[in-house]
């Protein structure tokens, strides 16, 4: 087939598109609102709300996470962009990473030693491993979907950032309700479901977002 | 200076194709295929792949930038966008090819001293991927492509409705793109 050929068959298929930022905008928006109403559904926000605002630890965990979900959205979008810059949130999610750290060394210096094991291991470990992926599930699936409408020059990476934001936003909300607040217990359980999504976003990209 | 006008000229012409003017959007392949053509003959030349694969890359290239086109932010530079994607798939194209059939030496410095690709060498690979498409979906491909035939012409040929015959073309295109990346190891 010629060249001119091939042209004249790719513009007849030349209808009008959806803004790839458009659809991105449409599978956040729904899979957030899925998020929140299953957060409803099935935890709601913890009793001592009014208490929980006016310490630190608390705002710090729930900025974070909203924080993390913010830069891998838009590292995630970014990717589907071929030639796009990425520097920003690059540096966006490197920041975002000391910052736990940094928490923790506070955390440390601030609690006694005897007491670092009980924060550590919290209250409902366990409710938290379950319920961050549960709560994430419909903006990866649906951040997946989008990004599939995009041209990642790395597929895998791109995976793992729809797996990041969803993880991170479901966390975000998880957060809202869970009781323990200390760096040692976020960092770890949180830090274990995320990466989990993270994972699996990773290895789903790397099949499903070749273009 | 003169590249800035024309990168306008392209992105004004590719803003008009995303809205729905499939001319607009026809006259914006064709005026960047020089371009895709260049990138992909000095990458062949450099992977020692002879100049007769160009158009082939040429091809693969155009069926990405056409899938991808709402990829393409309209409030940034076309330039980065388009030589993000041409760069990929060429690699691409010639990662596969690399796999296939070494390139003996002698070929390498016969190729390093070859002029210009010549700009309508015939390409073979979609040919050979349009026949793995099913009978109507090759058909539209070649009725569209070949003859003049647009898209109501086809479907009264055909009995089919425009409509089907739009959803046809664009699946018909989505696997063939899904074809090239299978080829690849």
């Amino acid at each position: 087939m010629k060249t001119d050929d091939l042209i004249r068959a790719l513009a007849q298929d030349g209808a009008a598109r959806t803004p790839y930022g458009r659809t991105a905008a449409l599978a956040l928006g729904v899979g957030a609102l899925l998020a929140v109403l299953l957060f409803a559904a099935l935890l709601g926000p913890r009793g001592d709300m009014g208490d929980a605002v006016a310490t630190i630890r608390f705002p710090f965990k729930v900025a974070l996470m909203a924080a993390l979900a913010v830069a891998a959205l838009g590292a995630g979008l970014t990717m589907g962009r071929p030639g796009a810059d990425l520097r920003f949130w690059g540096i966006a999610l490197s920041v975002l990473a000391v910052l736990p750290i940094v928490a923790i060394a506070l955390e440390l210096a601030v609690l006694p030693a005897g007491t670092w094991w009980t924060r550590l291991v919290g209250t409902n470990a366990r409710l938290c491993l379950t319920m961050i992926p549960l709560l994430g599930a419909a903006p990866f699936v649906l951040l997946l979907l989008a990004a599939r409408r995009g041209a990642p020059e790395r597929p895998a990476l791109a995976g793992a950032g729809a797996g990041l934001a969803a993880g991170a936003l479901g966390a975000m909300l998880y957060a809202l309700h869970c009781p323990d607040d200390s760096p040692l217990f976020v960092a770890t359980w949180y830090g274990i479901a995320i990466g989990a999504l993270t994972a699996l976003g990773a290895a789903i990209g790397h099949r499903l977002l070749r273009w | 200076m003169g590249e800035r006008v024309q990168q306008e000229q392209w992105a004004g012409l590719l803003r008009a194709g995303l809205a729905g003017d499939s001319q607009a959007y026809g006259r914006f392949l064709q005026a960047v295929t020089p371009y895709l053509r260049a990138v992909a003959a000095r990458r062949c030349r450099m992977a020692g792949a002879p100049d007769s694969e160009v158009e082939d890359v040429v091809q693969e290239v155009l069926l990405a930038v056409h899938l991808k086109r709402e990829t393409w932010d309209p409030a940034r530079p076309l330039a980065p966008w388009l030589a993000a994607i041409a760069r990929n798939k060429t690699i691409d194209a010639l990662r596969r090819r690399g796999r296939r059939s070494a390139v003996p030496i002698e070929d390498v410095i016969e190729t390093l001293a070859a002029p210009e690709a010549a700009e309508t060498l015939p390409a073979r690979e979609l040919d050979m991927l349009l026949s793995g498409l099913n009978a109507t979906q090759r058909d539209i491909v070649q009725s569209i492509s070949l003859s003049d035939a647009g898209i109501g012409e086809t479907a009264r040929r055909l009995a089919m409705s425009e409509g089907a015959v739009r959803v046809a073309l664009h699946r018909a295109l989505k696997i063939l793109a899904a074809r090239y990346r299978s080829l690849n190891p």
